[in-house]
């Protein structure tokens, strides 16, 4: 049993906090945001070239961890800074599907995606899927040994900053099968391929993404034919515990900014901190952000096990980090008052990505039922794995 | 014991929502009922709407041009108001500065500032809280020096609700610095046009610029605006705090909420059968509902004990908590339903461009940002601790 950081993941950890505390500014965000841009690409280079994005793949895949405990670390600062720049759309989902499908026939693609220089996109959900991984109605139609994409697909993250995107399409089964579905390596400059960027309430970026009759070689297909749902699945488990790590980062912050406020506040000539009104409800959330943090542990530690395990771990942690997730929020707006709700401060906008995480990968009535599924008569949520 | 309504009462419902249903144009309906951010002058043509049939003063005497509503006609129209999707009515002059002048006003007063209240002439906000004075409003600072026939004003304050349309604000101000906190206070009357003021917006967590800060730089008010007796300005304020809070549950907008969000889980498939037929979120569904159904009876049972003549005093407190936090839920609850198409921001939409792609139903855009922007009801008004503390002290004796 060790619950420490190695060597190398407090080095990870110190430079990438030091970093974004002299380059990552509340202001600066709020700067690129309201100049329309969806990111600072420079920021985003200056972060690949610090090995950012190669902290999230093994070894063998190019990069240098790729661990839970790696994607924890990274993520967990990226989470206190508040980072917008899409390293996880286009490293951990996207990169992190390629990586697992096909990593040796497009080893450069990959690389140039852990440099930072090319953006890649997972084009997945779909208007109707909500949460559900196997909802693919987008139709992969063989003819002359090619393939046609028909359909459309919407919440793709940094889909309109993309060069790559990553497509699911059918080939066989209904709607809801998990059998038959594909993906395309498309590039976003095909004839076919329309794509409408729109900023989300959290300050991140997606895009809605239609393909009409979008035609590519049976070369850009990846992995086996009809067989992506598996690594579709595997690549939501490790981004989820990337997006659970992030909020980590961002309730860590949110209770600190709380903390500080009621220190500083003085109404009744005293400072607000002192009422135990307040302190007792801060206390309960301090609490639960200790069993946040354990949450994310166990997902970390279990990103390796068997399916039904790992899947147990995703559903329990992402449930649990979105019922703290909004509770943080609440609460450090409600403790702060009005100037808890202002753009101009930064809480509101942790607030805003703590809430909004719960929307993305499934909310916490989606993974109940799925934990519910998963965890009956399994006996595997008390064992331990290697965390890594 | 008798829930029912009285024929007179019934019939005075049906009056209503013909009212509204001739009246209220379909395009305003759609906006307040997706959710979307409504003009100066949607808001202002609603306003004109019920004063033409002489119901936008629904408290004052009818000498004033009121209706003379009773508590239990009040609580209809609110509900028959959001069924409607009607835009909500902006209550600064009419219902917290009007009833302030009635009680402690001059006769001049009220024959000077409420005419132009029902006929649109005069929008007023209010000028309450400053930077350091919310929960603890008493310590405010904004300075009112008597010149002569004038006050010189300085300060400032903020969370100004729709600031930005008003041309008249109700301030208390400081005019003496010597006094215990609540003693030197007065409620003074400004024209927001008066050479020195000057108004902020604040940008808040939905996106939308709904309060502002107000400034106030050597502005010369006539001494003839200060309402009642300088330095007696704590109690009127009191007294319009307490006005505040008696339609602060909220059980219309919580009924109204409550049909959108049952309409859109009846619509929305999630894991393959509709999201109220998913028992996690239809048991969130009932648990709220039971309690809307609990708050109305409590709503309605302080209506008519204020009916009978009892002054509102700790049940508009309990109203204010139970009421935020039954229309809290109901929008975290719209939230949730919607799911991931609550993820896009979409302010063109929202403020109403008819062109604008909601991206997803039409229901999705504002849910989130709803969301966001309810969490000022547990905070304004006297935030929800202060209000636990008034019942721990009135009601409980503690």
């Amino acid at each position: 049993m060790d619950f420490e950081l190695n060597e190398d993941q407090v080095m990870l950890r110190d430079m990438l906090r030091r970093f974004l505390n002299d380059r990552y500014s509340h202001e600066a965000r709020r700067t690129v945001l309201a100049s329309g841009q969806s990111y600072d690409t420079g920021l985003f280079s200056d972060l690949a070239e610090l090995g950012i994005l190669g902290a999230v793949f093994a070894p063998e895949q190019g990069g240098y961890g790729g661990t839970g405990t790696d994607m924890m670390v990274v993520f967990q600062e990226l989470g206190r800074a508040g980072v917008i720049e899409p390293v996880l759309g286009s490293a951990v989902l996207a990169g992190g599907l390629l990586a697992a499908l096909d990593a040796d026939g497009h080893s450069a693609l990959l690389q140039q995606t852990i440099a930072g220089e090319t953006i890649l996109a997972l084009a997945h959900s779909e208007p109707q899927s909500r949460y559900d991984l196997g909802h693919v109605t987008t139709r992969a139609s063989a003819a002359n040994g090619q393939f046609v994409l028909n359909g459309a697909k919407v919440h793709v993250l940094n889909g309109a900053q993309a060069d790559m995107l990553l497509v699911s399409a059918r080939e066989e089964g209904g709607p809801t099968d998990e059998h038959g579905i594909s993906l395309f390596l498309v590039p976003s400059t095909t004839a076919g391929v329309s794509c409408t960027g729109h900023l989300n309430v959290d300050g991140t970026s997606s895009a809605r993404i239609t393909l009409d009759a979008v035609t590519v070689d049976q070369s850009q297909r990846l992995g086996q034919p009809g067989q992506a749902h598996a690594a579709l699945e595997a690549a939501h488990a490790r981004a989820t515990l990337a997006l659970c790590a992030e909020a980590l980062g961002a309730m860590e912050v949110a209770k600190a900014l709380t903390v500080a406020y009621l220190q500083e506040r003085k109404q009744f000539g005293v400072p607000i901190g002192s009422f135990q009104a307040l302190q007792h409800r801060l206390a309960g959330m301090l609490i639960e952000i200790e069993q946040a943090r354990s949450a994310v542990i166990n997902l970390a530690g279990h990103l390796e096990a068997d399916r039904l395990t790992r899947e147990c771990h995703v559903s329990a942690t992402k449930n649990l980090i979105g019922r703290v997730g909004a509770l943080v929020a609440e609460e450090c707006i409600q403790m702060h008052g009005g100037i808890g709700m202002t753009d101009e401060y930064a809480l509101s906008h942790y607030a805003r990505r703590l809430v909004m995480i719960d929307h993305i990968f499934g909310d916490v009535d989606h993974h109940l039922d799925r934990f519910i599924a998963f965890s009956g008569g399994s006996e595997t949520t008390g064992e331990n794995a290697n965390a890594g | 014991m008798d829930l029912s309504y009285t024929p007179e009462q019934d019939a005075f419902r049906a009056e209503l929502r013909g009212f509204l249903a001739e009246n209220l144009s379909e395009r305003v309906r759609e906006k307040v009922r997706l959710g979307k951010r409504l003009t100066k002058v949607e808001m202002q043509d609603w306003h004109a709407m019920l004063n033409a049939r002489g119901w936008l003063a629904m408290s004052w005497p009818r000498q004033y041009g009121g209706a003379e509503w009773d508590a239990v006609q009040r609580q209809i129209f609110e509900e028959e108001a959001c069924r409607a999707h009607a835009p909500r009515i902006v209550p600064f002059g009419l219902k917290m500065l009007a009833p302030v002048l009635f009680k402690f006003g001059t006769e001049e007063q009220r024959q000077r500032f409420l005419p132009p209240i029902l006929s649109g002439e005069h929008w007023w906000c209010q000028g309450y809280s400053e930077p350091g004075a919310g929960s603890d409003l008493a310590s405010l600072r904004t300075r009112a020096v008597r010149e002569g026939d004038h006050y010189v004003v300085n300060g400032q304050k903020t969370w100004t609700t729709l600031g930005q349309y008003a041309n008249w604000i109700f301030c208390l101000v400081r005019t003496d610095p010597d006094a215990k906190k609540q003693e030197g206070i007065s409620f003074l009357l400004i024209d927001m046009n008066t050479p020195g003021v000057t108004v902020r917006p604040i940008v808040l967590i939905d996106g939308e610029a709904e309060v502002n800060e107000v400034f106030f730089d050597n502005v010369r008010v006539p001494a003839e605006n200060l309402v009642g007796e300088e330095n007696k300005g704590w109690t009127y304020a009191k007294y319009l705090l307490t006005h505040e809070r008696t339609n602060i549950a909220g059980v219309g907008f919580s009924d109204a909420a409550l049909v959108t969000l049952k309409q859109v889980a009846a619509q929305t498939m999630a894991g393959g059968r509709p999201l109220d037929q998913n028992p996690h979120f239809a048991a969130r569904m009932a648990q709220v509902e039971i309690d809307l159904m609990a708050m109305r009876t409590t709503n309605l049972r302080m209506i008519s004990a204020a009916a009978k003549g009892q002054a509102p005093g700790v049940e508009s407190s309990m109203l204010k908590v139970k009421g935020t936090l039954l229309r809290q839920e109901l929008s975290a609850l719209l939230r949730r339903a919607v799911g991931p198409d609550a993820m896009p921001y979409l302010p063109d939409f929202l403020d109403g461009g008819d062109n604008a792609d909601p991206l997803g139903p039409d229901h999705a855009p504002a849910a989130a940002p709803g969301y966001f922007n309810m969490r000022k009801l547990s905070i304004f008004g006297g935030s929800n601790e202060v209000q636990r503390t008034i019942i721990a002290k009135s009601a409980l004796g503690l």
